[in-house]
């Protein structure tokens, strides 16, 4: 029974489940982000209808559904970008997943001017996150949402970053596949603020334009 | 700052002293960790017991002068605060820190150095609460905070500090939640399944997912809350048209798991602490489970009865009376496999028995009035009365916090090393019994004679006098007990018997290594073959079903094979107190001048990115990093 | 065996056996005194003394479900301390059997709470329908609004409103409509019925009946700032003929100065800005003056919507019904209301108080007071 370095189980690779510890936590804490989101979308909700008028109608009006439509595809398409990254990292193909990864970020990028242009178009108008309810709630749900593709545009690149300064480090495909998973997380948040906010929010709305 | 971090080791050599106040502030052993918990975690609690001391001498008589009543505001709102958020839960957290690894048979958690993150996230938290009392405005619109009292226009900075004081702590929470989901997940020993783990290994996990998952939504209120207070948004501002129900909703939804959280550690505790004084297995360890993780999910679905009196409706009412009722059922589950366990047992009244049997009697009473606030018609008569106080306080002090001094006095001897005195702490037993039962009880006559809670005065002829009084007295039979309790840890730790690796003959893994621990806990992870694999290894079942000592006894400890040499373990390191203080700055900032947020923004992209750079466990040739940093003394034996 | 006995194990035996027996039964002893001595249905806001049928049948629901939970209670502290008593540590070759569980009875004491709970849960979901809404469509209407720190009544009925002091008719049932402009507050009057929030944004409504004639303490439930404590208010049960004189003296036009005293009293309250936010020439307070004043208030201006004063010398009680309308009092109130009634609002925002060039003088108080009381 005398200690072997064979009998040592070394905790970075030895799991319970198999499961490595950083995607487990990635998994955990993307649980958690559902609730953070579900309870922003749920304060969205219950102030539907709610807000003051903003210019004689319902400030529902002001959301432009062909706009947002594009950018939505923008988003998904760059989720494609990031499983191609994923599956070059996986077969070890530093140069792919560095131009997967590169794209994913543009995607997200564009998904963020689109966002800002919105926002812009909004404050032109006279909606700010202090003029009513509907801006309180709106600015602060898609503004958190824009907050999260940020820091996966930051994490993407600093992937790419540490990929040439540090190739070893981005020898494990996990460090790409974790991003990758947290990536895909926010465009499905998406896909629900876009039906919840966009979509279901312009119903039975009456609007002078529309 | 990201560039300059990318040197090749990092900015900083790897702090490696083992011992000194440095080794303490980059420490990530979880053994250190757990004990940082606990200290912080109780002298927080002596914070917190002042501040309940001066409501009650405040209460003492009608029409006291004591405090003034913006004083009086001030302290049950950071009373519940502090006791909730900075002494039940990171007593918890400080078991979970220190017991869960070596119950599971591991060397550290999954994430060592985001362990001590959550540790420092937590204290810095906790600093910044408390330093609202400095700066003349601490939070005074009660734990709770309800909308619109807590908005712009009707309270003052203190709000602002509690917000941020939460947010930051908030952080630290989730931390490690998450950290200790991956590792009862992940890193049981071999042979350890699911089923196999200790009932508090359990009540751990299940009390982590609740975390995670209650958190984010008083982020999210606390979040908004910040917005209607600093940037003019409408969220909570009943002027605009919203509905001041919201805050209650989401405060509530987080709120009633919170009570989970803050119970189910002291019912683990309970679960390890009953068998082992029995001399008998947990009674129906399955469904002690199974109850515990029903209860986590049935906490979701309670929330409104904090909120019979808003006027949700008979419907609504009718549904969260139900549902609240039957949250009872899997809780009565526990406490008869308890007594289960304690019958036919051969029981022995050590202080962390007498504490757990306490806990069995106070929270029962406490949850059974749980139960008659359910009935939604007599709820009206109590809610926001005194008799709330009372409920809420058999469920926290009686039945929280035993729990934790029962866990206290049990793994005392492990993690010191040292006995605790029986007679003190029997003695502290009995005076905390008594004197919890006279603080509290009388709070059900005064509830149900009418005076409301989070009153500052009450004037002669209502009829409050006597039972105020009395539970006034009560406060000083627990200072009393307390007192007891500190001398017990003094005498300890100057001149208590030494413990042995197993005092009570117990029945999990701890027990078998040597107290205090070694850093690595186990020479060699163990192979678990039963639930209670310890106890297994010292007893076979005799064929009546009685325990028959083993032979050989349990293996002897396994400090001979080798002292530990050839483990590595993660190396300290400067990163996670960084990032903390990075993150509370971001947020003193808020409270203070934007210049703070920026500079804390600034260390914490810093300790972030450094912290990305610096490998877990230092390579064994590690040079020291750039000159001008001090070069430690490397650790003799074992190498860290 | 020896090993098995550390030095604890001597002191558990002596202390556990003394304490332990001993402890608990004087505990449960005592326990169970105070329980008797607990609930005195004479205190002015006890909630065993129900004078309607909607407290009434809170208190029978409550009286089964505490019956149940001593039951449950003696259950299980009984079984615990026969438990602890009986099985008490015997020695080391007398280990117990090491029984792991038993379905059957696990099941019992799982079905037998549920069945227990079953029977609260129809008890309380009756009782939650059948006090929802007032039985009589001949309800008198009471509109009551929780203000920072006061409440005011009004009657749309009979086009009358008071403060801090509820009258309604004997026998009657009474549905009061729960308005807030500013913080959540909550009515309770534990004699006549359970409490219910007064939210803003929220129509909330809660109703009571009076059985017999008498002044029933109320008091704010529900936190609201820093004079809490200080939100008193009373219900004043009378037989019909009295409650209808009340009205009658309600809806009577304001009262001119009846003295020299008086009249100057009229003329500082006009000159010293107490006009700006108390209403004394007769009526109620439209929602259109209520609104403009707590605009005020919400903007930082120094107006608030305070009390209406039109028949105030017919009130008992004034400052949230927590001092009788005395001369004494109200002079003490009147030369420092901080002090009489910390952080009300009229200390806080009235010019009188904050502006020391418009501070009331002695004369000036005499003659308020004079005027105040000339208010019937």
């Amino acid at each position: 029974m005398a200690m072997t370095p064979h009998t040592v189980i070394p905790d970075e690779h030895y799991t319970s489940t198999g499961l490595s510890h950083r995607k487990l936590l990635m998994w955990i804490f993307l649980g958690s982000e559902c609730l953070f989101f579900g309870s922003l979308i749920a304060t969205h909700m219950v102030n539907r209808g709610k807000a003051a008028l903003l210019h004689g109608e319902s400030p529902a009006c002001l959301l432009d559904i062909p706009i947002t439509s594009t950018s939505t595809f923008v988003l998904l398409m760059s989720s494609v970008m990031m499983v191609l990254a994923v599956s070059s990292a996986e077969r070890g193909k530093l140069g792919s997943m560095r131009f997967w990864l590169f794209m994913t970020a543009l995607l997200g990028s564009g998904f963020l001017l689109f966002q800002v242009y919105e926002f812009n178009l909004f404050v032109d108008e006279g909606l700010t996150i202090g003029t009513n309810l509907f801006g309180s709630t709106f600015f602060t749900l898609t503004g958190f949402h824009g907050t999260h593709v940020t820091i996966g545009v930051i994490w993407l690149l600093s992937i790419l970053a540490i990929s040439f300064i540090r190739p070893d480090m981005v020898k494990n495909p996990l460090n790409v596949d974790i991003a990758g998973l947290y990536w895909h997380f926010v465009d499905i948040v998406w896909i629900v603020i876009f039906t919840v906010v966009y979509l279901v929010g312009r119903l039975g709305v009456e609007c002078a334009g529309a | 700052m990201a560039t300059a971090s990318i040197a090749k080791r990092g900015m900083f050599a790897r702090p490696i002293a083992p011992t000194g106040l440095w080794s303490w502030i980059t420490t990530i052993d979880h053994k250190r960790i757990g004990a940082l918990y606990g200290v912080t975690a109780f002298i927080l609690f002596l914070i917190g017991g002042v501040e309940a001391l001066l409501m009650r001498l405040q209460l003492s008589q009608a029409e006291a002068g004591v405090v003034t009543p913006e004083a009086f505001n001030q302290l049950f709102t950071m009373h519940g605060t502090t006791m909730i958020f900075l002494v039940i839960m990171p007593m918890g957290a400080a078991f979970f820190n220190f017991m869960i690894p070596l119950m599971i048979g591991a060397r550290d958690v999954a994430f060592p150095r985001l362990n001590a993150f959550s540790y420092w996230t937590f204290l810095f938290g906790a600093i910044l609460l408390n330093a609202s009392f400095f700066t003349g405005s601490a939070p005074d619109v009660g734990w709770f905070a309800y909308a619109p009292l807590n908005g712009p226009g009707f309270s003052d900075t203190g709000v602002d500090y509690w917000i941020l004081g939460l947010q930051v702590l908030g952080v630290a929470s989730l931390a490690a939640a998450f950290n200790f989901i991956v590792t009862i997940i992940n890193l049981r020993a071999p042979g350890m399944s699911m089923m196999k783990l200790p009932v508090f290994v359990w009540m751990t996990l299940v009390v982590s997912f609740l975390i995670i998952l209650a958190f984010p939504v008083i982020t999210v209120a606390i979040t908004l809350l910040l917005f209607d207070r600093q940037f003019g948004t409408e969220f909570f501002n009943s002027a605009a048209g919203a509905s001041p129900l919201v805050w209650q909703h989401l405060f509530w939804a987080f709120g009633h798991p919170e009570v989970y959280i803050l119970i189910l550690p002291a019912m683990g505790i309970v679960s390890e602490v009953l068998p082992v004084f029995s001399k008998k297995p947990l009674f129906g360890y399955t469904t002690v489970v199974l109850a515990g993780i029903i209860i986590g999910f049935m906490g979701w679905g309670v929330w409104a009865h904090h909120m019979f009196v808003t006027g949700l409706g008979p419907v609504a009412n009718s549904a969260f009376a139900i549902s609240t009722m039957f949250i009872a059922v899997p809780t009565g589950i526990k406490i008869f496999n308890w007594l289960g366990t304690l019958w036919g047992g051969s029981i022995r009244f050590t202080t962390s028995m007498l504490f757990s049997i306490g806990f069995i009697l106070l929270f029962t009473i406490g949850g059974i009035s749980g139960v008659m606030h359910s009935v939604v018609p007599s709820d009206a008569q109590q809610s926001d009365t005194y008799f709330i106080v009372a409920h809420l306080h058999y469920v926290l002090f009686g039945g929280a916090l035993m729990g934790i001094f029962s866990g206290i006095y049990y793994w005392w001897p492990k993690m010191t090393g040292r006995m605790l005195n029986e007679t003190l702490g029997k003695l502290h037993f009995w005076l905390w019994f008594l004197g919890m039962n006279i603080t509290f009880f009388p709070m059900h006559f005064l509830g149900l004679d009418g005076m409301p809670r989070r009153v500052y005065t009450y004037s002669e002829g209502m009829g409050w006098d006597f039972w105020n009084a009395f539970a006034t007295v009560g406060v000083f039979v627990l200072g009393l007990g307390l007192l007891v309790f500190l001398q017990n840890v003094w005498h300890s730790r100057k001149n208590g018997e030494a413990a042995g690796n197993d005092p009570w003959d117990a029945r999990t893994l701890e027990w078998s290594i040597p107290s205090p621990p070694p850093h690595y806990n186990f020479a060699q992870i163990p192979h678990v073959y039963e639930r209670d694999d310890f106890w297994h290894k010292k007893y076979a079942e005799g064929a009546d079903g009685r325990p028959v000592r083993t032979v050989q006894g349990a293996a002897p400890s396994s400090e001979e094979h080798g002292h530990g040499h050839n483990i590595h373990m993660p190396t300290p390191s400067y990163y996670p107190i960084l990032l903390s203080a990075g993150l509370t700055l971001i947020a003193g900032g808020l409270v203070s001048h934007i210049s703070v947020s920026v500079i804390g923004g600034i260390l914490a992209l810093f300790a972030l990115y450094s912290w990305v750079f610096e490998p877990p466990t230092a390579p064994e040739t590690q040079t020291a990093g750039p000159a001008g940093h001090a070069r430690d003394k490397r650790r003799g034996g074992g190498k860290r | 065996m020896k090993e098995h006995f550390p030095k604890f194990m001597k002191e558990t035996h002596l202390l556990g056996r003394l304490f332990l027996r001993r402890g608990l039964a004087l505990g449960l002893l005592l326990a169970f005194a105070l329980l008797l001595l607990g609930c005195y249905p004479d205190n002015p806001q006890s909630t065993f003394d129900p004078k309607g049928p909607v407290a009434r049948n809170q208190l029978t629901l409550f009286w089964v479900i505490f019956w149940a939970s001593v039951v449950v209670f003696a259950i299980v502290a009984g079984i615990l301390i026969y438990s602890v008593i009986k099985f008490r540590y015997k020695g080391e070759n007398r280990l117990p059997v090491q029984v792991h569980g038993n379905r059957n009875l696990e099941v019992l004491w799982t079905v037998v709470p549920a069945l227990l709970l079953v029977a609260i849960a129809v008890m309380t979901v009756r009782t939650i329908f059948e006090l929802d809404e007032a039985p009589s469509d001949d309800q008198l209407i009471v509109d009551v609004y929780g203000h920072q720190w006061w409440w005011e009544a009004v009657y749309p009925q009979y086009a009358v409103s008071t403060a801090n002091e509820i009258h309604v008719p004997v026998g009657r049932d009474v549905t009061v409509n729960l308005i807030s402009d500013d913080v959540i507050h909550s009515f309770w009057v534990p004699k006549l019925a359970g409490k219910e929030d007064v939210i803003p944004n929220e129509a909330n409504d809660i109703w009571f009946r009076a059985d017999e004639p008498g002044i029933y303490l109320g008091q704010c439930a529900e936190f609201c700032g820093i004079a809490h404590a200080l939100m008193k208010f009373r219900v004043v049960a009378s037989p019909m003929e009295e409650f209808e004189d009340w009205v009658a003296s309600q809806q009577a036009p304001a009262r001119q100065p009846a003295n020299d005293e008086a009249a100057r009293g009229l003329a500082v309250f006009n000159s010293k800005g107490c006009v700006a936010c108390h209403t004394t020439t007769g009526g109620f307070d439209t929602a259109e003056v209520r609104d403009a004043r707590t605009e005020g208030f919400l903007t930082g201006q120094p107006v608030t919507h305070g009390p209406n004063l039109t028949h105030f010398a017919t009130r008992d009680v004034f400052a949230g019904a927590i001092a009788d309308s005395t001369e004494g009092n109200l002079r003490a109130w009147l030369e420092d209301p901080e002090e009489f009634k910390p952080g009300n609002r009229m200390a806080a925002l009235a010019p009188a108080f904050k502006d020391p060039s418009l501070r009331l003088s002695e004369e000036e108080i005499t003659a308020l007071i004079a005027y105040l009381q000339s208010l019937k």
